[in-house]
């Protein structure tokens, strides 16, 4: 066996390529965006990342993905209630924007597939770095998706909900967002479905000088379903992002989240909760650049590990050497529920400036027999006590939300989840 | 009500034996007292009564109300009654208190084939318990146990007691980490508790306590065993002479 060869392609590389020429003629974009999905493809035609490729070390793409769904426009995804009551939700139905655009005050929203074709989108396009799997997928594919535009001062009344169910087939959608300056949102982004989909989704959020958000990421697929997942986002001079995601579904699920504090004062909070089960695998990879002087950031996950699943935690912190005064937190907390799940943290600093304070920390641990028998001596029966006492490990991070209708939906969502997991 | 047979009892990692042959009875609306120097295993032998599975009951028997628990997991035990003020309750972040006396009230109140609680009348309950305790209600807002003083924390637990209102209640040196005050209204907690069908088994080094939860009876341990019985007067005579005679006496 020759190991330099170049391996032949895998069913699922075979699947995608045929798919983009099946595809092609119908997929919407100027001149410029069908040569980006054409470079696109040209990427995804040297073969998917295996785990020699670092960031990808964990979740070897190319053996993971055993096969691809056929696009299917014939299947109904039905929209969903919003996570907040009383969002305007922006639904996306099996890969196409459905119903009519909102009009909301100092708020511009498009269908992606319409900004595709106006001739600015493509340099939107370029993927991130190298080994950009996930953006060549979905520049490749992308079909549909929301553009939206909060004006510079704009508070919008009630949050935004960008719903993208899928029912199976494939799913590649885009969500573009800028918040202008001074301007405050609240932002879901769902991710859910019925069918076993192969999805990808790419969210870029550009946050002005003095914008405040809050994103909630709630992915919850049926453990059929392949979610793979970009959240980008560029944060100006003293802007805040709270980012929390929470995976709670999906059979093999990599969330990307790529976060450039490019303005001095910018504040990043990342707080994500992975609940896993099945013989399912996850991956949270995080890249956050502190490129410019007093940035700081905190970044907290934890994971509940059930049955035979496997979770990854990749997050790397870059900081400038122009980046002094930095302050950067990052945690990665593992309940380990059973002895054939996993878990692996991967924290990565990487610093250029002298003047700064980061720390980085990964535990795994068990639940606490004591804690336990306390409980169960109270009369609170085995199930219920575990399910008290992991709920209390999660729900931490839900709570420091500290926004009351937010904190009950999310706790719902838990909830939700113990009783078919738990 | 506790009937405790030539009970064997050792630490199941360790295989160490604690409780070599311990008897001892207590009947419905008894106060006993177990009394016992340092080591000698009052606190092993209350994890064993609710439970606890770090410990292995190697030979013996323990029946309450005429049946043996030892086949009960401890969420059993304390549904059938049986209930255990710590000597050392453990802080348990993330956990609400409010919302851990919900839950506990509730799994007990469902084992007993009864409705559970609302929530405006298990809120009432509670605030008259914890008016009763001298205990702040901001207090019960935190996650249990959590940052509360040693006192506290025994507070919180006769709180738990009331409020579950068990048949059998085990309290391990409830009385160590309170002033004279605090040991007054948690003593009164406990007699408010007394009634002919139900037991409560004090665990104590002092004669402190019994002054006001007067026992019925008080039982010395050491080494695993009950190696004198008596009524309140023992623990008179223990206050006075120290365990060493009896340990003799006993040898
Ligand atoms: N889980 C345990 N692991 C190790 N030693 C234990 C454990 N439980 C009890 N012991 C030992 O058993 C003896 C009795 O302890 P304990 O029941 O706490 O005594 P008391 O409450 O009377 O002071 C002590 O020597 C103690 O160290
Ligand atoms: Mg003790």
């Amino acid at each position: 066996m020759n190991m330099h060869a170049t391996p032949q392609r895998t069913a699922a590389e075979t699947a995608l390529i045929d798919a983009f020429g099946e595809r092609l003629s119908l997929l919407p974009g100027d001149g410029e965006v069908m040569v980006k999905r054409d470079d696109a493809i040209e990427a995804l035609k040297a073969g998917l990342p295996t785990k020699r490729i670092e960031s990808w070390h964990y979740t070897d793409l190319r053996r993971l993905l055993t096969s691809v769904p056929a696009h299917d426009g014939a299947v109904q995804a039905k929209a969903i209630a919003p996570l907040l009551e009383g969002s305007t939700v922006l639904s996306a139905l099996n890969g196409a924007t459905a119903g009519k655009l909102p009009s909301i005050e100092g708020v511009t929203v498009q269908s992606l597939a319409e900004k595709l074709t106006d001739g600015s989108f493509a340099p939107a396009l370029d993927p991130y770095g190298f080994d950009d799997a996930i953006g060549a997928l979905n520049t490749a594919f992308v079909a549909d998706g929301y553009f939206v535009d909060i004006a510079d001062g704009t508070e919008p009344e009630t949050p935004l909900e960008l719903q993208n169910v899928q029912a199976g087939g494939q799913t590649h959608m885009r969500f573009p967002v800028r918040v202008g300056t001074g301007a405050k949102a609240t932002i879901v982004e769902r991710q859910t479905g019925e069918g076993a989909a192969l999805v990808s989704s790419v969210s870029q959020l550009v946050l002005g000088d003095d914008a405040e958000v809050l994103w909630l990421i709630v992915q919850e697929q049926p453990d059929t379903a392949t979610h793979l997942a970009q959240f980008k986002a560029k944060l100006g001079k003293n802007s805040k992002l709270t980012l929390f995601l929470m995976n709670a579904g999906g059979k093999l699920v990599r969330q990307e989240i790529i976060v450039d504090a490019a303005g001095e004062g910018a504040v990043f909070t990342l707080r994500g909760i992975n609940l896993l089960a099945g013989d399912t695998h996850t991956d949270v990879t995080m890249v956050l650049d502190h490129s410019v002087p007093h940035t700081s950031s905190t970044e907290v996950i934890r994971n509940v590990v059930t049955g035979k699943a496997r979770g990854v935690f990749q997050g790397r912190i870059n900081v400038a050497q122009y980046a002094q005064k930095t302050d950067a937190k990052m945690a990665c907390n593992t309940l380990l529920l059973s002895d054939d799940g996993e878990f692996s943290a991967k924290p990565e600093l990487e610093i250029f400036a002298d003047d700064v304070q980061c720390g980085h920390g990964a535990t795994v641990t068990e639940i606490d027999h004591n804690h336990l028998f306390y409980l169960m001596a109270r009369g609170i029966d085995e199930k219920t006590a575990r399910g008290l006492l992991v709920k209390a490990f999660v729900a931490e991070v839900i709570e420091e939300l500290e926004v009351e209708p937010v904190v009950e939906a999310l706790e719902a969502l838990l909830d939700g989840w113990f009783q078919t997991h738990g | 009500m506790l009937e405790i047979k030539n009970l064997h009892a050792r630490i199941a990692e360790s295989g160490v034996e604690i409780i070599r042959g311990l008897n001892l009875t207590v009947k419905a609306g008894e106060v006993a007292a177990i009394m016992g120097p340092n080591g000698s295993g009052k606190s092993t032998l209350s994890y064993i009564l609710a439970g606890r599975p770090d410990y292995e009951v190697t030979e013996g028997e323990i029946l309450y109300n005429g049946e043996s628990i030892l086949e009960m997991d401890p969420a059993e035990r304390a549904a059938a009654g049986i209930f255990l003020a710590f000597q050392y309750p453990m802080e348990i972040p993330g956990v609400a208190t409010m919302e851990f006396l919900k839950v506990a009230m509730n799994a007990q109140r469902k084992a007993r084939g009864e409705e559970p609680l609302k929530i405006p009348e298990l809120i009432k309950r509670v605030k008259e318990e914890a008016g009763l305790l001298s205990m702040d209600m901001a207090m019960l807002k935190r996650p249990l146990n959590v940052g509360f003083s040693g006192g506290e924390k025994k507070r919180a637990e006769i709180l738990q007691m009331k409020l579950l209102q068990p048949n059998l209640c085990v309290l391990d040196e409830t009385d160590s980490g309170l002033d004279i005050d605090a040991l007054k209204i948690v003593s009164d907690g406990v007699n408010a508790l007394r009634s002919p069908d139900r037991a409560i088994v004090v665990i104590t080094h002092y004669q402190r306590l019994l002054e006001h939860i007067v026992p019925d009876s008080v039982h010395v341990l050491y080494k695993g065993q009950v190696i004198k019985s008596g009524d309140k007067s023992l623990a008179f005579e223990l206050e006075e002479n120290g365990y060493a005679g009896i340990i003799e006496e006993a040898a």
